[in-house]
């Protein structure tokens, strides 16, 4: 073990809280805890001591996979040149309404 | 791409005023220096627990020792933020904590000093965490991501922190003599602690500059302290105490207030680990961390029976 007290952490999650029902849930942070429900008690305790919270979700942060940043640019590309999925692509004759 | 093309797409991105995010490119400096400010800062929120916690049992009344207990529950919040920040860097929980407790982290040196009377818990939040605030405002426009979004959700939290401490000497120093007295011997043992807080004057700093332009820091250390020391002056005028500095005096052309000069001696004793309450500090940390094991192994223990009920 690599540091002198000899100790590993509890895992690590991230959570995501959604602050009012009806909103997405938002990453906000990471935490330690043994399991999930230790996850979701420490994580009403750090992140939602002022009311922020309706409903809190944890996820192993091991299990979390992402996007590689380098890879952006080609990544994102396929979108960048479909202007038509846009409403202003379109052009409305005059006069007409609600559309 | 090579290291210095990826440098130089790092710097234009901070250059903007993007955001440098966990899984970007950046350079092994900048995520070092990261690391340990951010591991220090959250130290200090930690450690930053231990003079204030020492009078929660002793509040004088029952809206005080809540009012205390909830500022001491958010500074272990913000420590929590901040390791999380941290990590985010791909720093280890484990081992930070582990350079605290050996003495190996630095934390701020303002928590060596002690809390002596009901009146430095007033002080504390009055003069500390406005210092604090300072620093930690410049700091919600830091180029790392994650350390800026911690920032943004301690600032909200922080300025309760300060008004319920300048209230505490709004009391006493309306209060009776005995009062005032113990108001204006907290803000003398204090005031020059809190200045310090800022860190080494500018010509003597040796990170600042590679930090201001990697956009960690966004203004100097000087600077800084200035704005603290011309919008703290007021506040102690309006208490009617004294600032223990016979040099202090509002300079009209500069519309800045001039004032003495810091003793770096103290400052630098104290970072050597002798200042008063060092020891004590430390001391009280690996007590809290070795009582704790135990329920840090059940904890553990139990997890891991759930998960087997679970898969059998
Ligand atoms: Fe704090
Ligand atoms: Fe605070």
């Amino acid at each position: 073990m690599s540091n002198e007290k000899n100790e590993t952490d509890f895992p690590l999650w991230e959570v995501f809280i959604q602050s009012k029902r009806g909103l997405d849930h938002k990453h906000v942070g990471s935490l330690h805890a043994a399991d999930a429900r230790m996850a979701i008690e420490n994580a009403r305790d750090v992140y939602t001591r002022r009311g922020e919270g309706n409903s809190i979700w944890v996820v192993l942060a091991e299990h979390l996979h992402a996007s590689r940043p380098e890879d952006q640019g080609a990544f994102f590309d396929p979108a960048d040149d479909k202007v038509y999925r846009h409403p202003t692509f379109y052009v409305m004759p005059e006069g007409v309404k609600h559309i | 791409m090579d290291e210095k093309q990826l440098e130089a797409g790092f710097q234009a991105k901070v250059d903007a005023e993007q955001k440098i995010e966990p899984k970007d490119w950046m350079p092994a400096d900048y995520r070092k220096n990261l690391v340990r400010q951010i591991s220090q800062h959250a130290h200090s929120e930690i450690v930053g627990m231990l003079p204030e916690g020492n009078w929660i049992t002793r509040a004088p009344n029952l809206r005080r020792k809540t009012v205390l207990l909830a500022k001491v529950q958010d500074e272990a919040g913000h420590g929590l933020y901040l390791y999380s920040a941290a990590e985010s860097l791909g720093a280890a929980r484990a081992d930070l904590n582990d350079q605290l407790l050996t003495g190996k982290a630095k934390y701020s040196s303002i928590f060596n000093y002690p809390t002596l009377t009901w009146a430095d818990i007033g002080a504390v939040g009055w003069l500390v965490d406005g210092a604090a605030i300072m620093n930690q405002v410049m700091l919600c426009r830091t180029s790392y991501g994650p350390y800026a979004r911690a920032m943004v959700r301690i600032c909200k939290e922080e300025s309760f922190h300060q008004r319920q401490g300048y209230e505490i000497m709004c009391v006493l120093a309306k209060g009776t003599p005995e009062q005032r007295e113990m108001a204006q011997d907290a803000l003398d043992r204090w005031w020059w602690p809190s200045l310090m807080m800022f860190g080494p004057s500018d010509a003597n700093s040796p990170h600042s500059a590679q930090s201001m332009k990697w956009k960690i820091k966004r203004q100097s250390n000087d600077e800084l302290r200035q704005t603290f020391i011309d919008r703290t002056v007021p506040q102690a005028d309006f208490l009617g105490l004294r600032i223990p500095d016979d040099k202090l005096k509002w300079n009209e052309a500069t519309k800045h207030y001039d004032w003495g000069e810091i003793d770096w001696t103290e400052f630098n004793e104290i970072l050597k680990g002798n200042g008063p309450c060092n020891k004590e500090r430390l001391e009280a940390r690996n007590k809290a961390h070795d009582e704790g094991r135990w329920v840090r192994e059940a904890a553990l223990a139990h997890a891991a029976k759930q998960a087997k009920k679970q898969a059998a």
